[in-house]
């Protein structure tokens, strides 16, 4: 007579056991480096109902016909997962279990797969494409200057100020200063700064003037040293030359506006150049510049600070003005024919709104099928999702 | 040769973050590339702390204008030195971090420079009512539409807008000032923001063209080629 273990079988009808997820499918994520895998089912019946005993579900891995091992837990409800933890060559097989208070009940069946890599992320084609539109256009335009045709370019005020604001420093006998943003070397708003630096220096150097460059970043320091010092060896100054000028001060954001606060303070600059990435500073540092009493030119491509630099500057340059500002400054025909093929993307960007607000305006009003679908098309041709 | 290897590389790291957007297995050079940049900029903070020193202990040396200034910056950057590289006061000794509850450096950070940045950020209120109060003088009719967009949107922001206007039916609710507010942020104000946008993204791509191809050189200390 076999012996019952009975505390073992009360124990065992205790468990709240539910009914496993089906169809649980593997595949390889697209447009990858081979680096993820997609998994879906379908859950448990006992969590498709009202007041279901599916509490959650976990997420096991097989790797090389190795031991399970979960990779994930998961809420009640899931459906889906993406495994980014494996390596392209390998075999991997996935089961799902979905897990009640007291009990878990695995899939039935395993799912295996082998991620693979793709050459091109086909998703982006777009994107790609409007690129090398625009690439091209730009490209084409700089060649059309370089074979001498004239290019218009249209007036930007704050460009034209540059001159007079570098000569009133000049005949006040005081300092100019230039703050390059706050950000490092791979910010591409820090370089259009620099830029504009070496045609700033050049005049600078031209006039015999003191330029102060106190800087948040010491590649910026390095950077702009450099710049300021062959500005003055193309004017032929170089003795005139100082290190002192470019000083590096300190990465933290608000010490470093304490710091040109109290340069602004003590030194009055004539001319105050805010060019570059700022944040909360930007008005701080604009408004003592202009309870100094200085000429204020500012650019930056951060919109939320624009109103900032309009309110307390006498000049703002306006997102893309700060990067067309050493092309324009610097007059050169190819420097020039780079910013004409921004129209083409600026042409691009008008039409496509065009037609944008008209096909979205007569769909919603008339409510027109095909209409819609163009809507649909249009903003899936600008989506990088 | 001293120009041309910065834009040689200028040239190559440009070109692959680039093709890398497109090209999933490229995506690690892109990383690699961000992690020379990482590298570069920790061993160019020396040369920034360095020159920090060098400034400050000339014009201490020399006793030049507000050299006193200088003297507290020298002190300030030698104590919170000290107290991260001995782990001054640390409860858990010198294997514990310096940022532990306690230790000397965590106090600098708590008790000074943590009072000293809200106090500069402080300043920020009094200087956007400086710059609202001449920003939003009717002095031409752009002003003053600026002017009104901005009463609106302060009025729409507090709950005297909302008693103001909230006798209003709901068939006019559009025209209740908290309704009047979000339309000025999400209609011109979103339009005009997505217009700047635009054109900032635009600027980008032929900024960086410039960069790549090395047409723009003057941020390599450079005139233009």
């Amino acid at each position: 007579m076999t012996d019952f273990d009975t505390t073992k079988i009360a124990s065992d009808l205790e468990k709240v056991v539910v009914a496993p997820v089906s169809s649980l499918i593997a595949s390889d994520h697209k447009y990858d480096n081979g680096e993820s895998i997609d998994l879906l089912w379908v859950p448990s019946i006992d969590d498709r109902l009202v007041n279901g005993k599916v509490i959650g579900y976990k997420v096991y891995r097989i790797e090389d016909g190795g031991e399970p091992q979960m990779i994930a837990e998961l809420a009640s409800g899931s459906n889906a997962y993406n495994d980014q933890s494996v390596e392209r060559g390998k075999l991997y097989s996935y089961f799902v279990s979905a897990l009640s208070s007291s009990a878990e009940t695995p899939s039935t069946k395993t799912a295996s797969i082998e991620p693979q890599k793709e050459w091109l992320n086909f998703k982006l084609i777009n994107v790609l494409i409007i690129a090398l539109v625009l690439g091209g256009a730009v490209i084409y335009f700089i060649e059309t200057a370089r074979r001498g045709k004239k290019l218009f370019v249209r007036k930007i005020a704050g460009l034209e100020a540059v001159d007079d604001a570098i000569g009133r420093a000049t005949e006040m006998g005081r300092p100019i200063l230039f703050i390059p943003g706050i950000l490092d070397m791979d910010d591409v708003q820090t370089l259009a700064a620099l830029t504009i630096l070496g045609r700033v220096a050049r005049m600078i150097a031209d006039y015999d003037t003191k330029i102060f460059m106190p800087v948040s970043r010491s590649l910026v320091m390095t950077a702009a040293r450099e710049t300021i010092k062959a500005s003055y060896q193309a004017a032929g100054r170089p003795d005139a030359y100082s290190d002192d000028a470019v000083t590096y001060v300190t990465d933290e954001q608000f010490g470093y506006v304490a710091a040109v606060d109290g340069i602004m303070v003590r030194e009055k600059p004539a001319t105050c150049f805010l060019l570059g990435a700022f944040f909360a500073e930007s008005l701080i540092l604009a408004e003592t510049g202009n309870s100094v009493g200085a000429i204020q030119i500012a650019g930056t491509a951060r919109p939320a600070q624009l109103p900032f630099f309009i309110a307390a500057c006498d000049f703002t340059l306006i997102g893309e003005e700060l990067f067309a500002a050493s092309a324009y400054l610097s007059d050169e025909p190819k420097q020039l024919g780079s910013l004409k093929g921004q129209d083409v993307g600026k042409a691009i960007a008008m039409i496509a709104i065009l037609i944008g607000v008209l096909t979205v305006t007569i769909g919603e009003v008339w409510n027109v099928g095909w209409i819609q679908s163009i809507t649909t098309k249009l903003m899936e041709m600008f989506s990088t999702k | 040769m001293k120009r041309r290897i910065p834009l040689i590389i200028t040239f190559l790291i440009g070109t692959i973050l680039i093709f890398s957007f497109f090209i999933p297995p490229m995506k690690n050079l892109e990383q690699t590339s961000t992690l020379f940049f990482d590298v570069i900029a920790v061993f160019a903070f020396f040369l920034g702390g360095g020159n920090l020193l060098r400034v400050h202990i000339n014009k201490l040396r020399r006793r030049r204008k507000d050299w006193g200034f200088s003297s507290v910056t020298l002190i300030g950057f030698f104590v919170t030195l000290a107290a991260g590289l001995f782990k001054i006061a640390n409860p858990g000794g010198i294997a514990a971090s310096p940022t532990t509850e306690g230790a000397l450096l965590q106090e600098i950070f708590t008790y000074v420079l943590v009072p000293l940045q809200s106090t500069m950020y402080a300043l920020l209120a009094f200087f956007v009512a400086s710059a609202s109060y001449r920003a939003f003088r009717a002095k031409n009719r752009e002003a003053t539409i600026l002017l009104l967009a901005a009463f609106v949107i302060l009025l729409g922001r507090t709950p005297f807008g909302m008693m103001l206007t909230s006798w209003m039916p709901d068939s006019l609710s559009v025209f209740q000032v908290p309704n009047l507010a979000i339309w000025v942020m999400n209609s011109p104000n979103l339009a005009g923001q997505r217009a700047i946008m635009i054109g900032i993204g635009l600027g980008v791509i032929s900024m960086s063209l410039r960069l790549i191809l090395g047409i723009e050189r003057t941020y390599l200390g450079e005139e233009g080629a």
